[in-house]
């Protein structure tokens, strides 16, 4: 996926909208780039279950490196309905390729006004620009 | 209002070199260049560049420095000989630990002796409030902050005698372990000792700070790998060090710390040296230890340590408190969780089953012999 293309939370996770065949909508859930390389060095991830339903801004897991731990919050209403169970044995594909195989849930979106409050990439890049400093 | 950070000399190669720089103790400074991970191996496995002129350095001069300083820190240090070093506590009046520093006996190269104390970067402020009144009642001593004068850089790893050594004319390997000697380092006078933060082999340089520079690009393009704080502080836990603001503070006293080889109480007298005497009674007080767990999540400083044998991973956390976990990283040459902390004594006896509260769930650990990890130290003169 293009980063251009997603929406991002100001917790810097981003999301890709997609039609599922049901005519609802799926948000798949990763980390920027930009988080992942202020992280560096991961030696841990936490996922949700199949079936928990979040609400925007809840933690649905925790990502550690040697230096810190993050939680990863959920920018959207929904529930999971796919999680990326090999990925806790994987980190290196999150740093390598966090738009594509680096991506760690996705969620049927229950209420699509959540989305509202997401930036797009200008805005989401304005955000990192200001945190740089 | 945000205050102006103090720098280094090498600040500007820092920046310059993709430095990722912060706050520390009021100076800013690289916590990594490239990875934590890395440059910690780089350190194990061949050899590593740290700026540490953010430590103070205080220079004592007088026939009466000798005594003055024995009067100062808790360990004898009026018998060292010209080029020995010494770890030392200072210490409040209730035996609270002011400060760890290094006390250095050197001679300028005409012969004439004098003495160095280096300090935490965060506690320099309050050692110079300390020491200066003192000195000032003091006979023939004087203290100079030399800190901004002087820059320090530490070069770590089982490569680092090799790559230091065409820099300067005096023979490394005939240095012994925490000694120090005056000396040319690429032209320039300074100091070389064989001392360290990391567990491993390795030297410290004190230098001009115009001349620091030179000096560090000199054993970058020798191979050595710059570290940041990150590296630093990864390291230092493998190898079992306190590290002021963690494992040591003002309300803990160096016996509880494990630092009784650095506490000479007999015949002495020094700020809290009653106290200790005191402490020294009292068994019951709770001991620093090392804990490793199984698992992948990481203990940091502040979570609970519970009592308890045969907790299960992620269990709810049932058990009652026995300590505190003062420092905690993911141990790159381990490859597992590693913590040090504080805890009761039933608690402290190595391969004691305990668990840590890491964000409401408890995850089992083990006490373990400190260090994490110790160096092969064949080869190695002490």
């Amino acid at each position: 996926m293009k980063p251009e293309k997603l929406l991002y939370a100001k917790t810097h996770e981003w999301v890709a909208i997609e039609p599922d065949a049901t005519g609802g909508k799926v948000a798949t859930i990763g980390i920027s780039a930009f988080a992942l390389e202020a992280l560096t060095d991961l030696v841990y991830i936490e996922l949700p279950k199949v079936g928990r339903s979040l609400k925007a801004g809840e933690a649905f897991g925790e990502i550690e490196s040697v230096k810190a731990v993050s939680d990863l919050y959920s920018p959207v209403d929904g529930t999971v309905v796919a999680v990326h169970e090999s990925l806790p044995n994987e980190l290196e594909s999150l740093p390598a390729d966090p738009y594509g195989k680096g991506w760690i849930v996705k969620v049927k979106l229950s209420d699509e006004s959540s989305l509202s409050n997401l930036m797009d990439f200008a805005a989401y890049q304005k955000q990192c620009a200001e945190e740089g400093h | 209002m945000a205050t102006a950070l103090a720098q280094t000399p090498l600040h500007d190669w820092h920046a310059a070199h993709g430095g990722r720089m912060v706050d520390f103790a009021g100076w800013s400074m690289p916590v990594q260049y490239t990875s934590i991970v890395a440059e910690h191996m780089a350190t194990r496995n061949a050899a590593t560049l740290f700026d540490i002129s953010h430590m103070g350095r205080l220079r004592f001069d007088g026939p009466g420095a000798a005594a003055f300083l024995d009067s100062l820190v808790t360990r004898r240090v009026a018998d060292q000989k010209l080029g020995q070093i010494r770890y030392a506590l200072v210490t409040n009046d209730s035996g609270g630990i002011l400060d760890d520093v290094l006390v250095y006996h050197l001679a300028d190269v005409g012969g004439n002796s004098y003495w160095l104390m280096v300090v935490n970067a965060s506690n320099r402020a309050k050692i110079v409030d300390f020491v200066e009144p003192r000195v000032a009642d003091a006979l023939a001593v004087t203290m100079a902050d030399v800190t901004f004068d002087w820059s320090m850089i530490a070069v770590q790893g089982p490569r680092a005698i090799e790559l230091l050594q065409p820099l300067t004319e005096l023979p490394i390997n005939d240095l012994k372990y925490y000694h120090g000697a005056e000396t040319r380092i690429a032209g320039h006078g300074g100091i070389v000792s064989r001392t360290g933060y990391t567990g491993e082999d390795g030297c410290e340089l004190i230098l001009g700070a115009r001349a620091v520079a030179g000096v560090w690009q000199s054993l970058v393009d020798a191979g050595a790998m710059p570290a940041g704080l990150g590296a630093r502080d990864t390291l230092r836990l493998e190898a079992g060090m306190p590290l002021y603001g963690h494992e040591l503070n003002e309300s803990i006293d160096p016996l509880e710390a494990g630092l009784g080889f650095a506490v000479n109480l007999a015949g002495r007298s020094f700020s809290g040296s009653e106290a200790l005497k005191r402490l020294a009674e009292q068994t019951a007080r709770p001991r620093r230890v090392g804990l490793t767990l199984a698992g992948k999540r990481v203990p940091r400083e502040g979570y609970s340590i519970l009592a308890g044998s045969a907790i299960a991973s992620g269990a709810p956390v049932e058990s009652t408190p026995v300590g505190t976990v003062t420092s905690g990283t993911f141990s790159p040459t381990l490859d597992c969780p590693i913590a040090m902390g504080y805890v009761a004594p039933a608690s402290a006896a190595v391969g004691t089953e305990l668990a840590i509260d890491i964000r409401g769930r408890a995850e089992p650990a083990r006490v373990v012999e400190l260090p994490f990890y110790r160096r092969n130290t064949k080869g190695i003169r002490t």
